[in-house]
């Protein structure tokens, strides 16, 4: 993190040759309140000059932050208010490819209101609500992530599954690709469960990233079982009842319905944060069953030594499992994607989890993002880890 | 017999190759790569003056699926065979080619490169044992299922044989390669072809995978897949009616050919084979006996892609 004081010009990283115009604007003598409209009208805010972002906001305050959740920054940074106007500023080095999700927190009066910032118009949306987000130099939606006219689209089908582990009626919606062929005799489709799956169906535009994979040949045609999860912070904490539902009652009947491979190399599950533990736990209680684990930003909160982990009571069940995980690895599928973001508290749990994946004789595949906690983290990883564990057929193409 | 090799037909080039063949007669085509898409050959069949019989191998294929079930569930067991065969041997050939390309990171002198040598000499033993296997498994297949005692696979043999036999020329297109050599192995496209009189031999035009399936050695691909780039890999054999020879569609758009020490070792691995690739635009007439002519683009031993000179 930079200040935007003392006349600072980007000198640092290649990519910034010139003063930052917020840095040209508090140059001008005399600044009038008029010329702050006149600059907002001109810039995209923030404003992205090479690795430094400014963040801004255009009113009465008596203090501004900005609020973010970037791991290793203090997560309030104060704005400053330009002299004369009534623009706050901060600047912030954020490294090529960084998407920071964030809101402002304007104080006034002693109160305290926490806002999406009202110059950006860039939503990032998820199961709390929405949030700006800021796309660093470099960062580009992925073109595989947008409904793309030429790919045929797959369906989703909403079934209930009764679950006698779980005593409730467990609701799944499943994806079948573009000409699913139910009775064809020699198709046989892998299966991919996914933990949240109605939250990656809405905030990872899960359908729509199949889609376009399915269709540029980056990952087999392939079956995908969302499942939503009752409670949560239970079910998903490496839970037996869980993992006995997924296993020995969602598996079996879909195995029977549908043309799928049954074997273990064409079953995933998927997951991400606490997700991405209920895999690796179902995984861990049923080792000869799934193929392919695809765990993304799991919450594999761990203690080296001592009970102090952090994360509070809900992680109690998570900390002896994974410590457990860890204290005597042992393979529970044959292939584990890992993905994590580095602005992310978790990243060092993440990256503390792939030797010990490694050494239980897993293929790891690991992929670290400029991103935080967030389902469009999670969407744009998507290829990498999709294609990885359930590759397309388009090494077999030549038109 | 005659082979004419094209490059991708995004910008078609078989009409005018086609027509400067100068033949009389219907012309066999195979568009089987398309999988079920298959039958969507009007395009072709407008550019070859609807002088053309489809032989439909891949609808023939799922009629053996349908009318000789026993076939079918053998064919499902080798299939995951040969899919568990190349996964083994995808994952030593990982390991394989990272010391080589780790020993090609690192300067050194003759010792060094000697080391380079024997890495890849490793590879290419790997890549050679197996192709034998796979052959092995699909010869012990064909052996124990014997397809031509096979009433149904039988007919639709002699229904190709038959329409072969009449063919001024047999058109093979791109598509699914592994999809096409399985389909051409099975209708035993390789002996209806080689069944003429010396001379009287229709010729051969193929193109991208098309082209790849008439090799003795199908290596795949892709140096941008999602993935990033990949090794290529020993696929199998197709029907071998051109050997020693690699070809490489759209060598230009999946290939790192920039990235020369790469390319070096895919040619050294493939040596003395030549690695040609097929760009869209290429037409190259190679003489089964003699090879690639002179002036064929191959990709050279210090990975680079230079004229083939004249022996």
């Amino acid at each position: 993190m930079t200040g935007g004081g003392g006349g600072v010009t980007g000198v640092r990283g290649p990519a910034v040759r010139h003063k930052l115009a917020i840095n040209r604007l508090r140059d001008r003598r005399p600044l009038e309140p008029a010329m702050a409209d006149r600059f907002l009208a001109r810039h995209e805010v923030p404003i992205v000059e090479g690795d430094r972002c400014t963040f801004l906001y255009h009113g009465e305050a008596d203090e501004v932050f900005l609020i973010h959740r970037i791991f290793g920054l203090p997560d309030h940074l104060p704005l400053r208010r330009l002299r004369g106007t009534d623009l706050w500023y901060v600047v912030l080095e954020l490294p090529a490819g960084s998407r920071v999700e964030y809101q402002l927190e304007v104080v006034r009066g002693g109160e305290r209101e926490r806002v999406n910032d009202p110059l950006n118009p860039r939503l990032a949306h998820s199961p709390m609500g929405s949030s700006s987000v800021c796309y660093a130099r470099g960062y580009a939606v992925p073109d595989w992530t947008q409904p793309d006219p030429e790919a045929r689209a797959g369906s989703l089908v909403d079934m209930v599954v009764p679950s006698r582990a779980l005593r409730r009626d467990c609701p799944v919606t499943l994806y079948l690709p573009a000409r699913f062929r139910r009775a064809d005799p020699i198709t046989r489709y892998p299966l991919l469960i996914v933990h949240d799956g109605g939250d990656y169906l809405r905030y990872a535009a899960a359908k729509t990233v199949l889609d376009n994979l399915i269709h540029r040949l980056d990952m087999a045609e392939t079956v995908a079982a969302f499942v939503y999860p009752g409670d949560r912070l239970a079910e998903y904490a490496n839970s037996a009842a869980h993992a006995r539902y997924l296993t020995a009652e969602l598996l079996p009947r879909l195995e029977a319905e549908l043309p799928l491979a049954g074997t273990p190399s064409g079953r995933a599950l998927m997951g991400s944060s606490f997700g991405a533990v209920a895999a690796l736990a179902t995984a861990y209680r049923h080792p000869d069953v799934y193929g392919s684990l695809l765990l993304q930003s799991g919450s594999f909160v761990f203690t080296d030594i001592g009970h102090d982990h952090g994360g509070g009571p809900p992680f109690e069940p998570v900390v002896r499992f994974v410590n457990r995980y860890r204290s005597a690895p042992r393979p529970v599928a044959d292939r584990v994607f890992v993905s994590c973001g580095v602005y992310e508290p978790l990243i060092v749990r993440n990256r503390s989890m792939v030797p010990v994946f490694e050494a239980a004789g897993m293929a790891v595949r690991y992929v670290e993002a400029r991103d935080g906690h967030s389902w469009v983290n999670w969407r744009d990883r998507l290829r990498d880890g999709l294609s990885w564990i359930f590759p397309g057929p388009q090494k077999y193409f030549y038109e | 017999m005659r082979v004419i090799l094209l490059g991708p037909q995004r910008r078609p080039t078989v009409d005018a190759v086609v027509r400067s063949l100068g033949l009389g007669g219907s012309i066999a085509t195979i568009t089987a790569g398309w999988r079920e898409r298959e039958a969507d050959d009007g395009e072709l069949s407008g550019l070859l003056g609807r002088h053309d019989t489809n032989l439909g191998l891949y609808r023939r294929w799922l009629d053996i699926q349908d009318r000789d079930p026993g076939y079918a569930a053998a064919e499902r067991r080798v299939q995951g065979e040969l899919a568990e065969l190349q996964d083994i041997y995808l994952l030593r050939l990982d390991h394989a080619l990272r010391a080589v390309y780790a020993l090609q990171r690192r300067s050194g002198d003759q010792l060094h490169a000697e080391a380079i040598a024997a890495a890849v000499a490793a590879v290419r033993e790997l890549d050679a044992a197996h192709l034998r296997r796979v052959n092995e498994v699909r010869g012990e297949f064909f052996a124990e299922l014997r397809p031509h005692d096979r009433p149904v696979i039988a007919g639709h043999r002699a229904e190709v044989a038959g329409i072969l036999g009449e063919a001024a020329a047999l058109v093979i297109a791109g598509g699914h390669v592994g999809v096409l050599a399985d389909v051409l192995h099975l209708f035993n496209v390789a002996a209806a072809l080689s069944g003429r009189a010396p001379g009287a031999e229709a010729p051969v035009v193929a193109w991208s995978a098309g082209a790849m399936a008439l090799t003795d050695r199908i290596v795949l691909f892709g140096d941008r897949s999602a993935q990033g780039p990949g090794h290529a890999e020993v696929y199998g054999s197709g029907l071998s009616v051109l050997r020693e020879v690699v070809l490489l569609p759209h060598a230009r758009a999946r290939m790192l050919l920039d990235d020369t020490a790469r390319m070096a070792v895919f040619a050294q691995r493939f040596g003395p084979g030549r690695c040609v690739p097929l760009e869209g635009g290429t037409r190259i007439e190679v003489d089964r006996d003699r090879g690639c002519p002179p002036g064929t683009r191959v990709l050279g031993g210090d990975g680079r892609v230079t004229a083939l000179e004249a022996a």
